[in-house]
């Protein structure tokens, strides 16, 4: 087979080069692992941040405002000066409890390469129409935000010409103003929850700036249309979210965006038998995102869904650099603190920490809150004028060393304790 | 474009649906020229795409009625139509379950009219061995008919499949052609279909909803066709509740019932509905529907859960009062009209085509079998169901198998190729054959390669390319 010849073993594997993993083997790479392996099944490294052609990227990690292919390319930048091997339009088709990785490419034909550490980080696809069942005719023009923006921003086609938006997720609200710019009617964003599901500056810098509405608690009930898409019926939703039929109206469209949230992509995660939170729906991480099998980690969307992509890539250089350590032989004690999501946390990563070093915790609240005291086990570590589902709380955390942790633990009645490990619950309380 | 072709034949078959595929498929054995219209895009994109895809066990059918005789028949047909043609088919085996005492007297009465036609190996399995067998069962079911004779087969599969033998032996098939005007004059039909005038000797229709309309044109009256809708729901392949069996309820007078169905491609499908509706084009899902099918499902495997559901989509069955299959000849005009083809008509569709060449042949046509008919189409890849070292030898001859294009299903780019080879013109035409775009993100990844492999296939661009015909266009023209 002409092309590139890949080894038979590899110190680490990384699967998938978006932000994440490009973030990992970036860091892996300086700490001294000296074969790396990166593949992606797209035609080039960088992920979905090529089509985000769109600012607002880098604010955190490079302290300026970059777009999405301008941040893929500061990382892509980096990763070819370093001796990492890159195989793109590659899609992994299996990885075995050996860290064996069955890979297909044109390029390789289909070659099992062995990996000392393996890194997740496959990031997410869109809910689609199917998972929110909703009723009516299946006509063309209903698609997810994020394949409209595709055809827009690389393929240079429109999807339709007159919009409605199911979803405020970022993604439909980043389309509901390029449409816009494109000519496209958007004739408003729907929304079944009673609050936005996207960052509030998306909110106002592409919909309030571009004067396109946004309704809340109200959602698309009928698809219509036999051939293409000629409208859809929506209606405001009552409490538990039961469509009120008699307040129901009909907007005539050719075209339903749909973002209505995004899914880890686990499939070959769940394939290993790494254990997976129900609620993120991606991998359980200690705090040096290892996942339930030694020597495989994971970071960046894969694991939970993210925001921002500076997140993104902080999450793919600490799996970096502990697949490093796991590598280089370095023993590591388990994290003797596990997290446990409690009064309105939705969830919370890593799943636990380990005492004595700066920990980043990430969570999202279960709703609106105002004036808010986020607690991580014993400690009060942050005060939230006012917490948000759609926005990501990040919080530094520096338990205290293992003796201390286990002793204050012993003095709170609240804490549980497992063979190894003590239990910190993590809340969020409203001021009242 | 086709203005020097042939436009004059032995037979024309109005509809190529299941009916029409297997009846075009089974008179291209013999020396008589066939052509197949059909007003879609593709061929079985009206009912044949949109149903439970069940080959049915043979058992349930009343003796007497056509139906009775033509399931059974059918059933029988489908191992060598599928060693030929490679379509998705497996027999799976069903049970019937019961909740209770009335109910298991039923099943009584079920397995004795199987015992009778010749059905073999019907048997009454009880609780125990229900729950080694097919655990998911609700532990409330008392008993169960097994018939190992039920089979799931990919439909659509099976019209793609029996169109190509068919046109491979020599049929004519053209699509995008509604029937719109029927004359018979001096022995013989003119039919004008979209752009095209033809004539023929002999008339089937086999057009499905559509076919008391057909009547019409043809001056025929016919009982009209009330549809009746039936809708589905797919679940995700990682979906708890997985069953070996499709697991029927009790059957009432109007239907089956819900039925969970354990697809030959490995997905769960729950349904159908039964509503009578007004309209022929009227493919809605429905609230209701819904709701219906998940709790119809759920009383048979209690860890079915909608929250697993990846797609939903609804057809139409073509019904007529007398509940039965009505194939009504007219000798003297040379047309046979095949009426009220719904459930079980997938099942019997290869014995309605031979029991329309018996017809034919009443009717004066010639039936010599063709020396040189070929049965067997060439088989397709199916790359993920290759062994590991098969896949190696695949790449390493031709590259395109080692592209994958739909990651959900892990779809190559050779299969989409071989796809557009052997006919796929519409997006659908290309999911239906391939699986791509069929899987958990519905199409989120692979639609814009697909339309891209489509369009340079055709040397069209992507605006050009539809989801299933006319109409339905995705990007803007």
């Amino acid at each position: 087979m002409a092309g590139l010849p890949l080894r038979a073993e590899y110190a680490l594997v990384i699967i998938g080069a978006g932000p994440a993993g490009m973030a990992a083997a970036i860091r892996a790479c300086d700490l001294g692992v000296s074969s790396i392996l990166l593949i992606d099944r797209e035609r080039e490294s960088g992920g979905i941040l090529n089509q985000c052609i769109h600012n607002g990227f880098g604010l955190h990690w490079f302290k300026e405002e970059l777009t999405g292919p301008e941040y893929a390319e500061r990382f892509a930048a980096e990763l070819a000066k370093r001796s990492i091997t890159l195989l793109t339009d590659a899609f992994v088709m299996e990885v075995d409890s050996n860290r064996r990785v069955a890979v297909l490419s044109a390029k390789t034909g289909l070659v099992v390469v062995s990996a000392t550490a393996v890194i997740l980080a496959m990031g997410a696809r869109e809910r689609t129409r199917g998972a929110i069942r909703i009723p009516g005719d299946r006509p063309s023009g209903v698609l997810n935000a994020g394949l409209a923006q595709k055809f827009v921003n690389q393929l240079g086609v429109l999807p339709g010409r007159r919009a409605v938006i199911l979803g405020s997720g970022d993604i439909g609200l980043i389309m509901a103003r390029r449409l816009t710019l494109e000519q496209v009617e958007v004739e408003g964003v729907y929304e079944i929850m009673p609050h936005a599901n996207g960052l509030n500056r998306n909110i106002v810098q592409c919909l309030h700036d571009f004067g396109i509405p946004l309704h809340l608690s109200t959602t698309v009930v009928q698809i219509h249309g036999r051939d293409r898409l000629e409208g859809v019926t929506v209606a405001p939703v009552g409490p538990n979210r039961v469509p009120q039929l008699m307040h129901a109206r009909y907007i005539a469209c050719d075209t339903l965006l749909l973002s209505v949230g995004l899914i880890p992509e686990n499939e070959l995660s769940r394939q290993m038998g790494v254990a997976l939170d129900p609620v993120t729906q991606g991998p359980v991480v200690d705090s040096r995102m290892q996942t339930s099998l030694a020597g495989v980690f994971a970071c960046g969307n894969v694991v939970h869904i993210h925001d921002l992509v500076d997140f993104v890539s902080a999450e793919g250089t600490l799996a970096g650099e502990a697949a490093a350590r796991f590598i280089q032989g370095e023993s590591v004690a388990p994290d003797a603190i596990r997290l446990r999501p409690g009064a309105h946390v939705r969830y919370c990563v890593p799943h636990s920490l380990s005492p004595g070093r700066t920990q980043t915790v990430y969570l999202r609240v279960d709703q609106p809150l105002q004036r808010a005291r986020l607690k991580i086990g014993p400690n009060e570590v942050k005060v939230l004028r006012y917490a948000f589902p759609a926005e990501m709380i990040s919080v530094r955390v520096i338990p205290p060393v293992l003796e201390d942790v286990l002793s204050s633990s012993a003095e709170t009645t609240t804490v549980g304790r497992t063979a190894s490990q003590v239990i910190w619950d993590v809340e969020v309380h409203a001021d009242e | 474009m086709e203005t020097e072709e042939r436009n004059d034949f032995d037979v024309i078959i109005v509809g190529a649906g299941i009916v029409g595929c297997a009846l075009a498929r089974e008179l291209s054995r013999y020396q008589v020229s066939v052509l197949l219209l059909e007003k879609n895009a593709e061929v079985g994109f009206g009912t044949s795409k949109a149903n439970s895809g069940i080959v049915h066990g043979g058992h349930r059918a009343k003796t007497g009625s056509r139906k009775g005789s033509l399931e059974w028949r059918g059933n029988q047909a489908w191992d060598q139509l599928h060693r030929d043609l490679g379509f998705g088919f497996r027999r799976c085996g069903e049970l019937t379950v019961a909740f209770n005492a009335s109910e298991l007297e039923i099943l009584n009465g079920l397995l004795k009219e199987g015992v009778r036609k010749g059905v073999p190996g019907l048997e009454l399995w009880d609780q125990a061995t229900l729950r080694a067998r097919e655990p998911a069962l609700n532990p409330e079911v008392i008993a169960a008919l097994y018939a190992p004779t039920t089979g799931v087969i990919n439909p659509y599969e099976a019209c793609f499949a029996l169109a190509e033998s068919a046109v491979a032996n020599g049929v004519i098939l053209r699509t995008q052609s509604a029937v719109t005007a029927l004359e018979r004059s001096a022995g013989v039909w003119c039919v004008q279909a979209g752009v095209g005038r033809y004539t023929s000797r002999y008339l089937i229709n086999a057009a499905g909803l559509y076919a008391d309309e057909i009547g019409r044109l043809a001056g025929t009256p016919l009982p009209p066709i009330h549809p009746r809708k039936g809708e589905e729901y797919l679940l995700d392949k990682q979906c708890a509740g997985r069953v070996e069996r499709v697991i029927f309820p009790c059957p009432d007078p109007v239907s089956k019932g819900i039925l969970v169905i354990p697809t030959f491609d490995g997905t769960i499908m729950v349904g159908p509905t039964a509503t009578p509706v007004a309209d022929k084009t009227d493919l809605s899902t429905t609230s209701a529907g819904e709701a219906a099918v998940f709790a119809g499902a759920q009383r048979l495997v209690p860890a079915i859960n909608p929250s697993s559901c990846i797609a939903g989509f609804a057809g139409l069955r073509a019904v007529v009062a007398s509940e039965d299959f009505e194939l009504t000849v007219e000798s003297e005009r040379g047309i046979v009209h095949l009426v009220g083809i719904q459930s079980p008509g997938l099942t019997a569709a290869p014995a309605i085509a031979m029991e329309v060449v018996d017809l034919l042949a009443m009717c004066g046509m010639s039936v010599e079998l063709k020396h040189d008919f070929q049965p067997a189409l060439p088989p397709s890849v199916v790359f993920a169901a290759l062994s590991r070292a098969e896949q190696m030898r695949l790449v390493a001859a031709d590259a395109r198998f080692g592209q994958v294009v739909c990651r959900c299903e892990q779809i190559t780019e050779g299969e989409i190729a071989q796809a557009i080879a052997r006919g796929a013109r519409t997006l659908d035409g290309l999911k239906f054959r391939t699986r791509a775009g069929m899987g958990r993100c519905q199409g989120g990844f692979c639609t814009s390669r697909c339309m891209a492999l489509l369009a340079n296939a055709a040397g069209s661009s992507l605006e050009q390319v539809t989801k299933r015909g006319e109409g339905s266009w995705l990007v803007c023209p």
